[in-house]
Parts: C-alpha cells; structure tokens; sequence
C-alpha cells in the first residue's frame, strides 16, 4: 500500500527492506536522541520515544493491511547478508518476515506505543522521566531486532538485549532495594535459561557446520539428522531441549518462574509492556519460530512443562492480595498456556492466544497501573467499591477480564478454546497424556476464579480503606486511551481478518464441540464461584483459609520455592563464595601479596646498597677519585720553567744515548 | 796538519754544549737568546762541514743562509718581546716572568 510512495523516495533500494529498516532503527534513534539530550528538550522529550514508536507502529500497520489484503497465510520475505566471513566458518545478518513476525510487530509495535502514551502519564514527574522513555525506546529496538532476525545468533544477541532493558526498567526506580534485588534476580535467573539456550545454539551449530538460519536448520533437517546420542536422549531432541531452556527462562515456565512476579516492582507501564504482552512472550515466539527442529519427545517435554506452569501458576494466583501480583501469576499461567499449546502441536493457537494476550494483558496491567495511580496501594485488600469513581478503568478492566477468563464474543475465548481443542485431539491420538487436558482445564477454571476474585475485590463492594477511597479519581485522558483502545482488541471480533490465519490449523469437528462446551464450564463455573465467595459471601474465603490452612499457608509461601532454591542453591553458592573469599584473603591476599612485600623491601634494599656502595662509591666516586689524586701528584712536575724542562729533555737525550752507545 | 771534517764537528759541538748551558743556566733573557744563537749557529757550522765534505752539492750551504735569517728574524720578535717584557716589569729576568703559569 506504501510502496509506490516509498520507491518515489528510495528508488535504489527495496521498497520492504525500507519499511523494515524504519520499523526497526527509528525506536533506535530515539533511544539515542532521547538518552543523550533527553533532559533537555521540550517536556524532557518524551514525544522524541513516542513519535519513534509511533512510525514504527503506522508503518507496522501498513504491513499488516497488506498482509491481510494478500490473504496469503505463507506470505515471506527474506533479505540476509553475509556479516563475518572466515575460512572455517561465517555467520550472516538477516531478516525474515513472515506471518509470525508480522503478528508480533502488530503485537510490540501496538503495546509499546500504547505503553508509551499512558506512561506520559503515569510516570508524569519522575525524577527520571527522560530515563524511562529511553530504555522503553530501547526495548522497543530490541524487541523487533529479535522478531526480526533470521538466524538463532541474531535472536540470541537481541534476546540478550531485551533481557538487559529488562534489567534496567525492573530496577528502574533502584533506590528501593526490593526493586533492585528484582532486577538483578530476573536478570540472574534468565540467565540460567540463556545459558542452555546457548549450548543448544552450539550443538546447532557444530551438528549442522555452521547453519544457524532457521532456514538453513530445517532444510539440513529435512535431509539429515543429528548423530549422537546424550543421557538416553538423542542430540537433536537436546538441542530442542536446550533452546526451549532459554524460553523457559524468559517466559518465565517452571521451574524458573520465579522471576516474573518479582518483576513487577518495576513500573506498571513496564510490567503491561515487557512483563506481560511481549518480551515474556519471547520465548513462545521463540519455540514457534523453531517448531519444526522439536522432535516429538521434545515436544511433549514442552508440553507437560506449559501444562504443568499453566496449573501450578495458577494456583498461586489464587490467595494473593498484590494486584500486581496476581496478574504477574496469570501471565505465567498464560505462557504456560501457549507452550502446552506449542507442546500438543497447535502452534497457530499457540501463537494465536499469544497476540490475543498480549492485547488483554496489557489493558489488565494497564488497568491496575490506573488503580494503583489513583490509590497509591497494590493491596487489594485496601481497595473496593471503584466501580463508580473509575467508571473507564472499571469497564476495560472487565473487558480484559472476560477475555482471559474465555467468555465468549471475547479473543480469549477463541484462542483458549483452540489451545484446548488442540490438547484434547492430542490425547485422542495418545491417551497416555491424558494430564495435559486436565491441567488445561482446571487452569482455566482457575483463572476465571482469580481474576474475577480480582475485580470483585477492587470495583465492587464496599471501600475498605476510606481515606485512600476519598482520594481516588479517574485516570487523564492519556492514561485511559490506551486502555479503550487495548479493551477494544480484547474483543473476539477484532481478529475476524486474521481468520485465513488461523484457519490453517484444522482441529476435528467433534473434538472442537467438546473443548467449546468443556470450556464455557470450566470458566463459568470459576466465574460463580468467585460471585459466590467475594460478592455474596456464602463462602466465607477466611474460614476457607482456616479450615485448609495447611494449603493456603503452601499457596501464600509460593510452594516454597524461593525458599527452596534460597536454602538449595543460593546458601550453597554463598557458602562456596564465603570459603573462596577467605581462601582469597588467606591465602592470595596475606601470604602471597602481602608476603611478596617483605621479599621485595628486602630484596630492593639490598640492591640499593650495592647501588650505593659498589656501584656509585667505589666504582664511579672511586675513579673521580683516583684521577684527582694522580693530577695532583703529576701536576707538581709541571712547574713551568722551560729552562728546567730543556735541562731535563737534555738529560734524557744524554741518558739514551749512553744506552744507545752501551748497547750497540 | 789538515783541517778534516771531525774539527768542524768538534767545534760546533764545543759551540752547541755552549749555548745549551747559556740557555738552561743563564737568568737574564738576552743571556738565553744569546745562547739560542749559539746553538743555531753550531747547526750551521755542521751544514757547512757535511756540505763541504760529504755532499755533491750546496744544499748544505744553502740551508746555514736560511739559518741566518731566521735567526736574524727570531731576534727581533724575542727582543720585541723582551723589550715588552722590561716596559712592563721593569726587569728580564726569567723567573720574574711567571704570568701565564696556572
């Protein structure tokens, strides 16, 4: 649609490779622009960040009318160039755009701009105003470049760097030290994730001689294999294993969920954008775009981890008062939701309920950033009765609501009940993995009961914390856009152009009924227990809390497993730290530095006193010395009186010519 | 009795050992220049001896004329110098004359 104007502007180049390239670098420029001169233009330049993302976002638009006009599901564009070039090996830089990149360009491109517009003003006088919408361009730049990349090297350097903006917007506002810990405990324990992700990236890359372009890797697939065999599992299924470690890390799946809900000490607009809609979901790209390398058993690992990360998350979500909280927990019941689809082979669904996450998500945490804005708490337990004082909030909330609980007309519903559909015709062809439906299953249930436990307690009610309540008002106008707007793609009827999209997937007609019914169950039935326990109260959630209080206090405690870890790993590592710094200061520091002190004095003093004594007393203040002396012995002969000098000379003269005589 | 060549040597030997001892003993600088021509002419009178005796040529007599002037030419430049010497010290005598020595 924009290529004739393009071509007229750039009539060398590809008309693609420059809408790409504006896609990509403009949130880059800003970046730069905005971190280096930030402070000092026109409202410390937060419209330098917005209009980047904006271009980006239009011209993301652009594509993806395009891509729906084609109605061509295979669309692909490919551009790759060689970046080093060695004898032994070389590795290329590249783009590929397809169907999956072009959704989660919609997705970033969307969210982020959204974000940016509502942190103007949720961020509105912060010290570090400038700052923020810096990494946020910043993350914006790095997202795409992930997106964007068409090989496994590319991937992993920009998903290192989303991982580093990660980093700094968590510890965003460092002067707390909870904030600061996040940070650091979300960028550690990626990194354990990354690490696997990169030994996979090796085992591809020396299995395959150097391919690492998705391209590459699936063709040399198609016609060989890898040998070798490690621990019972085939390398091949390994590699997957490993690359999929390096999703388990960022999207947070057990067991290294842990990170995600410490995150949220960041700023909320950060946790919609980056904790939330699209760098946790970089590991479900990450698995889609590397589907065709899994091997079945891989899959089937993947499948159980989402499964199990959908139901285990879920249940945590259920006892927390932290608004934040909670939905950190949903996200990763989420994720888990989309790898358990990726895991049973429905990857449209998948990736599928990954955009329409992303959308609901967002407006979720987008939401409670409004509520927090206005209450100054997280609690909900000080929160009530904000159904008539934030009427915006209240009513996208809810629409976010019903559609990550699958209520029908809303997107969640859809991609749910695709994901679900998949799981059952899954176990049709292999019943032994019956657990992976019912984990499904119960995970919805579950989270139609927390999050609606969640709207109970904020909008209805009575206000629990009057003072807080008196204080409270609706959000600007800059705030509640984005939240009208993301509310809007909450709806199942926003993602009808997708419909050639999606219909690639086919799941059996009987199967589909019953996932539809199942699941309308299963989401009905958590949504009227959560009316019966928060809104009519004829169960009382404290006895509840009493009665099972054992389960309740394990909910409450996560599982145990930060303790766990803390008590396994962390004490381990620290008590290993503590003996190799004593060693250090033992051992390095006092017997080998501090005892090559003495050895040196010692060793210098002696070779000063030779320098002194030999060197400089005898041999150089001698010489002087000696020749002083013997000028002043010799100087006596030179007196200066030729008369005597003649007599002398003539006496000498008289002497050699006796010898002469004498001797001839 | 011929006058032979070792006369001539004698003699100039006799004047040389002369001069040597007017120069080394002598305290008054005429006294030495005086010996200094003692001395040159003993040379001279040897130029002549071997010139006359020995050599084929006159090369010999030749070299006692180049002798003359130059001590003819040494003498005035030494008793310019002594006269000098007399103005500003009032005596020739050569210890007196010690200026230069360090």
């Amino acid at each position: 649609m924009l290529d004739p104007f393009i071509v007229k502007l750039f009539p060398t180049l590809d008309p693609m490779l420059v809408i790409i390239s504006a896609i990509l670098f403009s949130p880059l420029v800003g970046f730069v622009i905005q971190f280096f001169m930030g402070e000092k233009l026109f409202r410390k330049g937060d419209w330098v960040s917005l209009g980047a993302i904006f271009i980006s976002w239009v011209l993301t638009l652009f594509l993806f009318s395009d891509f729906v006009h084609s109605q061509n599901a295979h669309f692909k564009w490919v551009m790759s160039w060689p970046w080093i070039a060695l004898p032994s090996f070389s590795l290329g830089m590249g783009i590929l755009l397809d169907s999956t990149t072009i959704l989660m360009l919609l997705v970033i491109t969307t969210v982020s701009f959204l974000v940016h517009l509502y942190s103007t003003g949720y961020m509105q006088g912060d010290p570090r105003y400038s700052r923020f919408f810096a990494y946020l361009s910043f993350f914006s730049f790095s997202m795409i470049g992930l997106v964007l990349s068409d090989n496994l090297f590319a991937l992993y350097v920009f998903w290192e760097l989303v991982g580093l903006s990660s980093y700094l917007l968590i510890g965003f506002w460092f002067e707390k030290p909870s904030a600061a810990n996040a940070s650091k405990k979300a960028f550690i324990v990626t990194r354990v994730g990354d690490v696997g992700m990169f030994i996979g990236i090796l085992i591809i890359f020396f299995q395959t001689n150097g391919l690492l372009k998705f391209e590459d890797i699936f063709s040399f697939l198609s016609k060989s294999s890898f040998n070798g065999e490690f621990l019972g599992l085939s390398l091949l299924t390994l590699a997957g294993l490993c690359i999929f470690m390096g999703a388990v890390g960022k999207s947070a799946q057990f067991p290294l969920h842990i990170w995600l809900p410490d995150a949220m000490e960041g700023p909320t607009p950060v946790s919609a954008l980056i904790h939330a809609a699209t760098m946790v979901a970089a590991g479900v790209y990450l698995v889609t775009r590397m589907f065709p390398f899994f091997t079945p058993e891989a899959l089937t690992c993947i499948a159980y981890v989402g499964a199990f990360t959908a139901i285990f998350s879920a249940t945590m979500a259920l006892t927390h008062n932290d608004i934040k909280k909670v939905l950190a927990y949903s996200t990763v019941s989420q994720l888990g939701y989309m790898m358990m689809g990726l895991g049973v082979g429905a990857t449209i669904a998948g990736f599928f309920h990954l955009v329409t996450h992303a959308a609901f998500k967002a407006c979720l945490f987008l939401c409670s950033g409004s509520v927090i804005h206005a209450l100054h708490t997280q609690d909900l337990r000080e929160m009530g009765g904000l159904r008539k004082k934030m009427p915006i909030t209240f009513v996208t909330m809810l629409i976010a609501t019903l559609a990550i609980s699958g209520v029908p007309l809303f997107s969640g519903f859809v991609s749910k009940d695709m994901i679900l559909g998949g799981t059952l015709s899954f176990v049709s062809n292999h019943p032994n993995h019956f657990l992976i439906p019912i984990f499904g299953f119960s995970a919805a249930a579950l989270t139609a009961f927390y999050m609606f436990r969640l709207i109970f307690m904020t909008f209805f009610g009575t206000a629990r914390d009057s003072k807080k309540f008196e204080h409270a008002h609706e959000s600007p106008f800059n705030m509640t856009l984005p939240l009208i707007i993301l509310s809007l793609s909450s709806f199942a009827i926003v993602f009808t152009p997708l419909h050639f999209w999606i219909e690639q997937e086919e799941i059996p007609e009987n199967i589909h009924h019953l996932a539809t019914v199942l699941s309308l169950f299963v989401a009905g039935s958590g949504i009227l227990l959560s009316y019966l326990m928060y809104m009519k109260k004829v169960l009382n959630p404290d006895t509840l809390a009493q009665r099972f209080k054992y389960i309740y206090n394990t909910l409450i405690h996560l599982y145990w497993i930060d303790e766990l870890y803390e008590w396994a790993i962390l004490n381990n590592v620290v008590r290993l730290n503590n003996l190799l710094a004593h060693f250090d200061n033992r051992v390095i520091d006092q017997v080998m530095v501090d005892g090559w002190a003495p050895v040196t004095i010692q060793t210098s003093r002696g070779s000063g006193n030779f320098d002194n004594r030999v060197i400089d007393e005898l041999l150089v203040d001698g010489t002087g010395q000696m020749v002083g002396a013997s000028g002043k012995q010799t100087v006596k002969i030179q007196t200066g009186k030729v008369q005597q000098y003649i007599l002398v000379g003539l006496g000498s003269v008289c002497v050699l010519l006796i010898l002469l005589t004498l001797i001839l | 009795m011929t006058v032979e060549l070792h006369h001539y040597l004698i003699l100039s030997s006799i004047l040389f050992v002369l001069g040597i001892i007017g120069i080394i003993s002598r305290k008054n600088s005429i006294g030495i220049l005086m010996g200094i021509e003692l001395v040159m002419n003993a040379c001279g009178i040897n130029f002549v001896a071997f010139s006359k005796y020995i050599a084929s040529d006159f090369s010999g007599q030749i070299f006692a004329l180049f002798i003359f002037v130059i001590a003819a030419a040494e003498v005035v430049v030494a008793l310019a110098i002594v006269l000098r010497i007399y103005q500003n010290k009032a005596t020739i005598d050569i210890e007196e004359v010690k200026d230069l020595k360090c």
